[in-house]
């Protein structure tokens, strides 16, 4: 793949609820290894517009595509294994399981063992499972989480929780990788600490899609920022160029007459 | 690693006392309860593979139990087909069933999941009453053959102890490579959250069905082994209240626990033996049980056992 083909294409994409236009004519394209941040209001189609890259729901209308591949209708796990990875809003960690246990959960769609291979342990399988402990930990080392490999993840700290949740979307190897608020809930060292860690995501060659309302993370990370209101995109650039844009303010602020 | 390897010692140790226990008991009494127990174990076994590892809740499950035991009955009875061949042919029987029906129900969810269960379970108990021609309907199915390996019979009551519970120990060692695997680790977390584990890559779908059809193998093969041991058998072993039952040998021994499984099936197949008394209150007393277990315990006893071992341990250390 060339380096100058978008690794995500997005084009015309509509999507409605019932009479609600949550996302409306969004077209973009994200280049690979880079920092993409989206933005906007509430209710401007931000977490819509993730649940359609990662299938949760299907478009009404209009193309995905990942490496020139589309993605259009694929099942969720699906898109994993081509290589879409998420997090949400609400970390969603397996909070029975422990903190390595949600990593090797997450290194499901790279590893194959079923339920026959479970059951007869054949050498193949267990080195499997020897290689998933490995890589598992080394993702933990990546997140700072190594100490705490046998605690149960529901009783971790909020923040440790997120990137716990980090690790573990990053467990399936995906080209890309989309943030839904991920400083949300963090308190300000935590969240430079998240800063580094996105741009570490990045250094491994990982794409990285982010919503966040934290303007000043977002300005810091992002090499490009896209707006969104009321479903449609209104403004796309380098953060500084963003910041100035008059539709920008006017979506934040309100219009002046 | 070091959890497995308690495993494997408390294996060995069942194992012994297991094999210890039929050599020892002469008594046909008790090793006919102890099959009973056997029988259920494998059971809740199977139920607690999709309710307590896959939080899938099925209130339908004696339906495979009766799938397992009435084919290899018809099999081996009405088509003198030999037991060893009717065995296959009943647990292929209650993974068809189950692949038909797991494909729709298993995309509800929750109480939905629980209310399509329970309509499948009425509908073949209902079968099982009705085909009198084929089932014997209500007055059940006689003359079942006991089951013979060459002139080797096992019509003693040791003899089917030693073959039901070396059945029971082999899933024991097959569930827990399970729980302990990849598929065990998925399986939980659709338990946690299915969206979250939809969305690191599980198939949710597939895995769910596919624990679903193990389970009702696992059940079908019980039912088997319970028609070769009574001999007779009735649709009531396999109604509504007996999917009840199951259920409640999971909830009471403890969910997402393999000697739970034991545990609870070995109280709830006790319990009516203890209680002659309440014979017609049999099932207040499962729900009062039931109640009292999910007050005080709710994490089961197995679970509840250890945690208040614990607390008084560390009482003590204070």
């Amino acid at each position: 793949m060339a380096s100058d083909a978008p690794l995500l294409e997005i084009d015309s994409l509509f999507k409605a609820f019932g009479g609600v236009r949550a996302i409306e004519d969004v077209t973009f394209s994200i280049q690979p290894k880079t920092i993409t941040g989206l933005i906007g209001p509430n209710g401007a189609g931000k977490t819509t517009l993730f649940n359609l890259i990662t299938g949760i729901f299907p478009a009404d209308s209009g193309t995905i595509r990942l490496k020139g591949q589309p993605v259009n209708g694929k099942a969720v796990h699906d898109l994993v294994k081509m290589g879409i990875a998420r997090t949400f809003q609400n970390v969603e960690l397996f909070s029975s399981m422990s903190v390595l246990e949600n990593i090797l959960v997450g290194l499901h769609s790279r590893t194959t063992c079923g339920l026959l291979g479970s059951v007869l342990k054949t050498p193949r399988i267990r080195n499997e499972e020897r290689m998933a402990r490995q890589k598992a930990s080394e993702l933990l080392e990546f997140v700072g989480l190594s100490d705490h490999a046998d605690r149960k993840s529901g009783n971790l700290p909020f923040g440790w929780q997120r990137l716990l949740e980090l690790a573990r979307a990053l467990a399936s190897e995906p080209d890309l990788i989309l943030l839904d608020e991920p400083a949300a809930g963090l308190n300000m060292s935590e969240t430079d600490m998240l800063g580094e860690l996105i741009q570490n995501i990045r250094k491994q060659g990982v794409t990285v899609l982010l919503v966040e309302h934290d303007m000043a993370l977002t300005m810091r990370v992002c090499d490009q920022i896209i707006v969104l209101d009321r479903g449609r995109k209104i403004a796309e650039g380098p953060p500084r160029a963003v910041q100035s844009d008059e539709a920008v303010m006017a979506a934040y602020l309100g219009k002046p007459k | 690693m070091i959890r497995t390897d308690t495993h494997t010692i408390a294996c060995i140790v069942f194992a012994a006392a297991a094999l210890a226990t039929g050599i020892l008991i002469d008594d046909a009494y008790y090793l006919q309860v102890l099959i009973f127990i056997g029988i259920n174990t494998l059971l809740a076994l199977s139920l607690n593979m999709l309710m307590g590892y896959a939080g899938q809740i099925s209130l339908g499950h004696a339906a495979f139990y009766g799938i397992g035991a009435y084919t290899t009955a018809i099999l081996s009875t009405t088509y003198n087909l030999s037991p060893w061949l009717a065995l296959p042919i009943a647990i292929f029987a209650a993974v068809t069933v189950a692949y038909i029906v797991g494909i729709p129900t298993l995309r509800l969810t929750g109480y939905y999941l629980g209310m399509g269960t329970l309509g499948f379970g009425m509908i073949v108990s209902i079968i099982f009453r009705e085909w009198y021609s084929v089932t014997g309907g209500a007055s059940g199915f006689v003359g079942i053959p006991p089951l013979e390996i060459g002139s080797f019979s096992f019509d003693t009551d040791q003899r089917y102890f030693f073959l039901v519970w070396g059945v029971v120990l082999f899933f024991f060692i097959i569930c827990r490579r399970i729980v302990d695997s990849r598929v065990g680790r998925a399986l939980r977390a659709i338990h946690d959250g299915e969206h979250a584990a939809a969305a690191v890559g599980v198939n949710t779908a597939a895995m769910k069905l596919s624990i679903f059809v193990l389970s009702a193998a696992m059940a079908s093969l019980a039912g088997f082994l319970y028609a070769h041991q009574v001999f007779f058998i009735s649709p009531e072993t396999f109604s509504f209240l007996a999917s009840i039952r199951i259920v409640t040998m999971v909830v009471i021994g403890g969910m997402a626990s393999i000697w739970g499984s034991l545990l609870g099936a070995s109280l709830l197949t006790l319990l009516p033996e203890w209680l002659h008394a309440f014979a017609d209150y049999e099932m207040m007393v499962y729900g009062l049980v039931l109640m009292l277990v999910m007050i005080f315990l709710p994490q089961g006893l197995t679970r509840g056992i250890i945690d208040l071992y614990e607390k008084s341990r560390k009482n003590r250390n204070k």
